[in-house]
């Protein structure tokens, strides 16, 4: 392999990147937006790939789907069944192409009935229609009182989406502000542009999930512009910037707006903020039309044309596609019209002083700050906590007979135990975000493929560290997803199967272990032990003759090759990423674990840490050293009695754990301490496992539980894998924590 | 001074303070830019499967750093850390500008001298035998020879060598029956 590492990087990127695309679109259907934000954005990742690292024919592809995604989006905002097609077409070439890629080999041509598929796909009927005689009339019958789209918020069920939309968008809009300031200074400054683009497009994003259209079209109108400039097709002038901030001015009142009815003025009434001769406006810089600012309702059409001629050159657009944004503003005519209604678009833009005071009321509840500060601050107090109880364990302290003395080192010991627990606090946020984000995607499956489902959430207040609850949404996603796809039967089977014919999916969350334990539970058909293993034969994933119990089966779901591209588009059987999910899982440190009755339904569990910050680990002794496991790897200990551990070869030495023969480490020989249990049966097994693998961990003896918090051994060390990373042990010293998945592999 | 060409610009940056420490019989010294802090000896966590050079890890405050022993990184004859033995705190800078910081244990910290680089002789030239690559260059005083360590080639080096199970396993087994 010739390829260099950013081709590399690229490549698994761009793998992983089309297998997901490829879950998405199993899910889109004709007259359906289900999957287009998500496909979206995943489109935009690939986007993001620097072009000169990437083959040529891939940048085309990725642009002929950008076209088509447009196109939904300046469109109805559903997919059409050719567009369907298209994009698993898309999706297959894409597999082959990635694939050539991978074997260093040619990539193949992209189909010729694309393109054409491009021109029909973009020139639909109401735009044919537009460049006709009638132009004029429409336009002038919508021009004078335009039916502004109004919005309406679903109060009772999207509450919490809807407090964390406002929350976002308020920063989104502050973000945006700031980047327009830095782009009247340099207005080629591309990591504004950027900037302003990524905020833009996720307002567009959120507010395409809570369905409010007249706040998705206008980010998305914007976010074209901003992408055009983006792309150097478009030069940010004084207008442009103009054209931005009253376009955040709108939004913006829009999430006051939301905000004032979050807390209940107004609330469920229709918020109608006019945007249309926005978007008007929008199109027609991105049309390159000349800006008109001098507002004079008889203004002459020469001195249009003329203006045109004198910035035309400035802006130069080259739009891949022309039809796609060839709107009915491209008349010159209904331009000047738009743009002479423009300052009256302002005038309804400026906010209503009292609500812009309840923004900022609203948003002072909350302080934003860089995770290093938390985590130095954690720190910090973890160190004061260890000072605090040597100073309190120090034998002339402690000789001392002062009764003042004690009962101050008393009330230090409480202030610090109080201070370390709410400073690890700070990170703990509750899991109801993302469990509420399922209630909508539940709906919508359900809703797709004609199932009654009912999604019960138990226990949304368990908090969890914020880095992992901000990684859980999509193993979340691909479970819940194929809890309701896979799982649960259509209703018409269930009533055959004497089930109620409305399916029930539960997800929980509960303190289980010193950890967390979320539960995806559904009623449907269970997992098929005997079809995984013949699916699993099929694939070489197992050997023929392999004999499996019912948990190695369906631990096979896990595995990477179990699902593929061809699984995915017809929808059988479970495993759509799912080796994925549990890369996703491991990667928390947790554990993901199937129960299963073939009719009755499945149970996913994942048992997840509290936090990353923060490990329990079972402390042993071997010689003079002191070692941490991660408790979660703990499987059992115990002290062998004689007998127990036998020897193969005299060398390898086995010891049989719950009925499995499991090879024994002698962790002080391996690391090259002198351990004080010579035999076995002086010392202590531990037995650890990662995944399917286990090892017994032969100990001197067991020191005790402790929570400890997690340090990187920096640099030097960066090729230890034995080791996950040290903590500052109780007494001041550093201890090691061993890294249980290279140790099982020894 | 300037007869060899090449080493006029690693010349002139030579000039500055450098802290001199003892190891063994021999004295030896650091630039004092690079030096964060001097702290006693502490009880330090050996790493496993690491070449022996490394003590293993510390406690700074909170911080886990690592430990080199000089003696053991320079192949000097061994002996136990007396009670003026302590570890210099190192700040070193990554190639891809991190910053790092490592502890090296030495016999005794001894002084900061100035230099300027007139005072410094280039590194002798031992005919291959003794390995030179960590030298600045070498002063005398009026008690005796310093060699002038360029701590950039000591440490940076053990960001990439210290491969305990990989290829630099086999570095190190050869470093150390040299």
């Amino acid at each position: 392999m010739s390829t260099s590492s950013s081709e590399s990087k690229y490549l698994l990127q761009f793998v992983e990147l089309h297998s997901q695309i490829g879950v998405e679109l199993a899910f889109v259907g004709p007259g359906s937006d289900v999957g287009l934000l998500p496909i979206n954005s995943l489109l935009m990742d690939f986007e993001d790939a620097n072009e000169s690292d990437i083959p040529a024919v891939l940048v085309s592809g990725i642009a002929i789907a950008r076209v088509w995604l447009d196109h939904i989006f300046d469109q109805t905002g559903q997919f059409s069944e050719e567009l369907i097609l298209s994009f698993n077409e898309w999706h297959g070439w894409m597999a082959e192409a990635l694939a050539a890629w991978e074997r260093a080999e040619a990539l193949p041509a992209i189909p010729s009935t694309w393109t054409n598929q491009v021109a029909t796909a973009s020139a639909p009927a109401e735009l044919l229609e537009s460049e006709s005689s009638e132009v004029a009339s429409v336009v002038s019958e919508e021009i004078p009182e335009f039916e502004e789209k109004a919005i309406v918020l679903n109060l009772k069920d999207d509450a919490e989406l809807l407090y964390e939309f406002h929350g976002e968008s308020v920063e989104l809009l502050q973000e945006i502000e700031q980047g327009v300031l830095i782009l009247e200074e340099n207005p080629r400054d591309s990591a504004t542009i950027n900037s302003i683009f990524r905020a833009f497009h996720t307002f567009k994003g959120g507010a395409g999930f809570l369905h409010l259209h007249a706040l998705q079209d206008l980010a998305h109108d914007l976010e074209s512009l901003l992408d055009a400039a983006r792309q150097s097709k478009l030069q940010i002038t004084s207008h442009v910037i103009d054209l931005i901030l009253a376009g955040s001015d709108v939004l913006k009142n829009y999430t006051n707006e939301i905000g004032a009815q979050l807390k209940g003025v107004h609330a469920g009434e229709p918020i109608t903020v006019p945007t249309s001769q926005l978007i008007l406006r929008v199109k027609a810089v991105l049309n390159g039309e000349t800006p008109i600012l001098a507002p004079s309702p008889a203004k002459p059409a020469p001195v249009v044309a003329m203006a045109k001629v004198e910035v035309a050159p400035q802006l130069v657009i080259e739009m891949v596609v022309p039809n796609v944004i060839a709107a009915p503003a491209l008349e010159p005519m209904p331009t000047v019209i738009a743009v002479d209604k423009a300052p009256a678009a302002e005038v309804a833009a400026k906010p209503v002083p009292s609500k812009r005071a309840a923004a900022v009321e609203s948003s002072s509840g909350f302080i934003k700050l860089e995770t290093w500060k938390l985590d130095a601050l954690v720190d910090l107090v973890g160190e004061l906590f260890i000072a605090q109880s040597m100073v309190v364990q120090d034998p002339d302290v402690q000789n001392l007979d002062s009764r003042t003395l004690a009962r101050s080192l008393r009330q230090l010991s409480r202030t610090t135990t109080e201070l370390q627990r709410n400073a690890m606090s700070l990170r703990m946020v509750p899991i109801r975000g993302v469990f509420q984000k399922m209630t909508r995607l539940v709906r919508d499956i359900g809703a797709v493929q004609h199932k009654e489902v009912q999604l019960i959430l138990d226990g949304e207040e368990t908090e969890l560290d914020r880095n992992i609850v901000d990684k859980l949404g999509d193993p979340l996603v691909h479970m819940i997803r194929n809890a309701v796809d896979h799982g649960l039967e259509s209703p018409s089977d269930r009533t055959a199967m004497g089930k109620p014919s409305l399916g029930t999916v539960r997800l929980s969350a509960s303190h289980q272990r010193g950890g967390i334990l979320i539960r995806i539970q559904d009623d449907g058909k269970g997992l098929d032990a005997a079809k995984i293993l013949a699916k699993a034969i099929e694939r070489g994933l197992v050997a023929q003759n392999a004999e499996l119990t019912e948990a190695e089966i369906f631990d096979l779901i896990f595995m990477p090759g179990f699902s593929t591209a061809a699984a995915v588009t017809d929808l059988s059987g479970r495993g759509v990423g799912m080796d994925v999910v549990r890369r996703n899982i491991e990667g928390l440190r947790g554990k993901i674990e199937i129960q299963s009755a073939l009719g009755a339904g499945s149970t996913f569990n994942i048992l997840l840490p509290l936090t990353l910050a923060i490990i329990d680990g079972l402390m042993v002794g071997v010689g003079g050293e002191r070692y941490i496991i991660p408790t979660i790897s703990v499987r059992e200990s115990f002290r062998p009695a004689p007998g127990m551990v036998s020897t193969v070869q005299e060398r390898g030495e086995l010891v049989m754990v719950r009925g499995k023969l499991t090879p024994v480490l002698r962790l002080g020989q391996f690391l090259g301490t002198i351990p004080k249990a010579n035999t076995p049966e002086e010392g202590i097994i531990v037995v650890v496992e990662s995944g399917d693998a286990m090892r017994a961990i032969l100990v001197d003896e067991l020191i005790g539980k402790q929570e400890v918090v997690i340090k990187s051994l920096g640099d030097t060390f960066q090729h230890q894998n034995l080791l996950a990373g040290a903590a500052v042990l109780g007494d001041g010293a550093v201890g090691l924590i061993l890294d249980v998945d290279t140790i099982v592999k020894l | 001074m300037s007869t060899t060409p090449p080493s006029t610009a690693e010349t002139k940056s030579k000039t500055g303070r450098y802290l001199t420490f003892r190891l063994g019989q021999e004295t030896y010294g650091l630039p004092v830019l690079n030096v964060r802090e001097i702290i006693r000896i502490c009880p330090i966590t050996p790493v496993p499967k690491m070449p022996t050079h490394i003590k293993g890890v510390i406690n700074l405050r909170g911080t886990v750093i690592a430990v080199l022993d000089l003696r053991a990184k320079f192949d000097l004859s061994k002996a136990d850390f007396g009670d003026r033995a302590c570890i210099i705190v190192v700040q070193l800078t990554a190639p891809d500008g991190r910053k790092n910081l490592i502890g090296a244990m030495v016999d005794a910290v001894e002084e900061v001298i100035q230099l300027n680089e007139e005072s410094i002789e280039p590194a002798p030239d031992f005919g291959g035998s003794q390995e030179t690559q960590y030298i600045l260059g070498v002063t005398t005083g009026q008690d005796g020879v310093k060699t002038l360590l360029d701590i950039n080639k000591i440490f940076t080096d053990d960001f990439s060598a210290t491969r305990p199970l990989a290829e630099g396993a086999a570095n190190h087994q050869s470093e150390a029956l040299s």
